[in-house]
């Protein structure tokens, strides 16, 4: 199944979103990220893919966040089901979804510090400490 | 001080039964507890459990003292995983419902950043692990989108065989807890026992009852083992005579249909705006089923249909993953006449290592093995978004590569995690007796909620 990429200017993206839900895409599919870090400026991409149900056509917006300030409007309103996607990509990459009703982690505890999925965060190598073992290095 | 390094020496001789300590029991006190000589009352009180404080305040000018609010979960035997439901009740009827998840995150996105291609599905299959398939299906469609090959014939054959009867075996577990849930305890048993055939097969053909890593990109691990038909013919044989057993005992069944029968409506708006596919969404009316509009692995050369309900309640929602089985094994029977015979696997020497035999013979082969093994195959680079149509709605995956032999960045679209957010459109508003049955409906996988 094919399907055209479009890249959004993140000050339409909001009207792009709206515009595409006029013309019949009823579903938001998917919603995620993406860390360009070192690699590309600016360094996050926010991607969202809808579906036309109806028409049996797919589309996925591409749009890049301002490193400055991290922030990007909330489709929440257009399509409540981007609700948990956008609070995962604020959980994983820490970008801010403005308006959006609930920002909070989702997958990660409330206390944890740091965004896992970006790309200067290490993965493993938590150090585990059992209960009055001798410490290893 | 010397008493207690004597009674630490007695332990560890107790322990290791010999007289040199060993470093790690020395060490960790843990079952080394004293008796207390005399025992205050207030640490009786605290070891008896009576040492409660009764700190409720009565407060006469609250209005809503009938609302209070219900943690359901994490370990709840009905929330299907470790799923946690903050229930605002007021009385019986539950206002407002907040899904709580995470529980079982385990970073598999982040993971999937570091395995080659070709470990990918390893990684993948263990996310929603009633279909662990389909998820390795789509990590395998997505990667040969990226690298621009086409498996044989054979191969997507055996893909859409492996996926159905994957399928079949999902969708009974669906029934045998959603049975379990409203108490219908028999339904449990049979959707458990039917279940066992299909993952016999796929034990005899992966080498493992779930997690298989058998779809792999540019084909799948092993062909199917020698006289799988007669494997195949049995299931096709006693599941639909056991799925009558289950009408007989269900269809009609007054106390079935008023438990289920109208409860947890959801209809076809809501499921569209809040992103829910699958049965969920077949169930209210709305035909959408990926294997008909956008067809992968050659589905499409086969003829069955996607079964239509209407009433959008729990029990349409039943209903129809039974009648997507009797499809499924359609399906089923007509891979199983007409197999192509042909590789299994696709003969391109970038992807695939040589046969396990020419090692031995050629040195070309084995270093052509050892640097697909060690180093994996590039991929160009470029993204992609392939979806499937997962028992439980569009399960989809989208990779960016970066021209490397690892995926610069996987993310796989899970279908529970999206369907649970209908959890409180469905819950407010009704008993909370029902609950129980709303989130069977919806038929939740929290390893592929949380990833």
């Amino acid at each position: 199944m094919s399907y055209e990429t479009i890249n959004v200017d993140i000050n339409q993206y909001y009207e792009t979103v709206e515009n595409f839900k006029k013309e019949g895409y009823e579903m938001m599919v998917d919603l995620t990220a993406v860390d360009w870090y070192r690699k590309r400026e600016p360094r996050f991409q926010v991607v969202v893919n809808l579906l036309s149900v109806s028409k049996n056509l797919r589309v996925i917006l591409n749009v890049s966040v301002p490193d400055e300030s991290l922030k990007i409007p909330s489709i929440c309103e257009i399509y409540p089901g981007a609700n948990f996607f956008e609070r995962e990509v604020f959980d994983m990459f820490g970008i801010e979804f403005e308006n959006h009703p609930e920002l909070t982690r989702i997958l990660m505890p409330d206390d944890w510090t740091g965004n896992p999925l970006r790309k200067d965060y290490g993965s493993g190598r938590i150090p585990v400490q059992f209960k009055n073992a001798p410490k290893v290095d | 001080m010397d008493d207690e390094n004597n009674i630490k020496e007695d332990l560890d001789f107790w322990a290791t039964n010999s007289e040199e300590s060993g470093w790690n029991i020395s060490s960790t006190d843990e079952g080394s507890q004293k008796m207390l000589e005399e025992e205050d009352e207030k640490q009786i009180k605290i070891q008896t459990g009576s040492d409660v404080v009764d700190d409720y305040v009565y407060n006469e000018e609250s209005t809503d003292d009938e609302r209070m609010i219900v943690n359901m979960g994490p370990q709840h035997p009905s929330t299907h995983g470790v799923l946690r439901l903050q229930v605002e009740l007021e009385g019986e009827v539950v206002r407002r419902v907040k899904p709580v998840i995470g529980y079982l995150h385990t970073g598999m996105e982040k993971t999937g950043e570091e395995l080659a291609y070709f470990q990918g599905p390893t990684n993948t299959t263990r996310m929603d692990y009633l279909s662990p398939l389909f998820n390795e299906l789509v990590f395998s469609l997505t990667t040969e989108k990226l690298l621009d090959i086409e498996v044989p014939e054979r191969a997507k054959a055996i893909r859409i065989l492996m996926t159905e009867l994957n399928r079949i075996s999902s969708h009974l577990v669906a029934l045998a807890t959603g049975g379990m849930d409203i108490g219908a305890l028999s339904m449990m048993i049979f959707g458990f026992r039917e279940r066992e055939l299909i993952l016999n097969f796929f034990e005899k053909t992966t080498g493992l009852r779930m997690n298989h890593n058998y779809i792999r990109p540019g084909g799948v691990a092993a062909d199917l083992p020698d006289n799988w038909q007669k494997d195949v013919k049995e299931i096709l044989k006693v599941i639909p005579e056991k799925l009558k057993d289950y009408d007989e005992m269900l269809l009609d069944n007054p106390i079935w249909q008023g438990r289920l029968k109208n409860v947890g409506i959801l209809t076809t708006e809501e499921c569209l705006a809040y992103g829910i596919t699958g049965p969920s969404l077949r169930a209210s009316g709305f035909s959408w089923d990926l294997r008909k509009t956008q067809p992968y692995s050659g589905i499409e050369n086969y003829e069955f249909e996607v079964p239509l309900l209407s009433d959008s309640d729990v029990f349409s929602r039943w209903r129809i993953k039974v009648l997507e089985i009797f499809e499924s094994l359609k399906i089923v029977e007509q891979v199983m006449n007409t197999i192509p015979k042909g590789a299994y696997r696709i003969q391109d020497k970038k992807v695939t290592p040589p046969p396990r035999k020419r090692l031995d013979e050629s040195m070309e082969a084995l270093i052509h093995h050892f640097k697909i093994y060690t180093e994996g195959f590039k991929v160009p680079p470029g993204e992609a978004y392939v979806a499937v149509e997962s028992p439980r709605g569009e399960l989809g995956c989208y990779i960016v590569s970066d021209g490397s032999s690892k995926p610069y960045r996987m993310h796989v679209r899970g279908p529970s995690f999206c369907n649970l957010q209908a959890l409180p459109v469905i819950m407010a508003d009704s008993p909370i007796a029902d609950a129980v049955a709303a989130i069977a409906s919806l038929d939740p996988v929290i390893g592929d909620v949380d990833r």
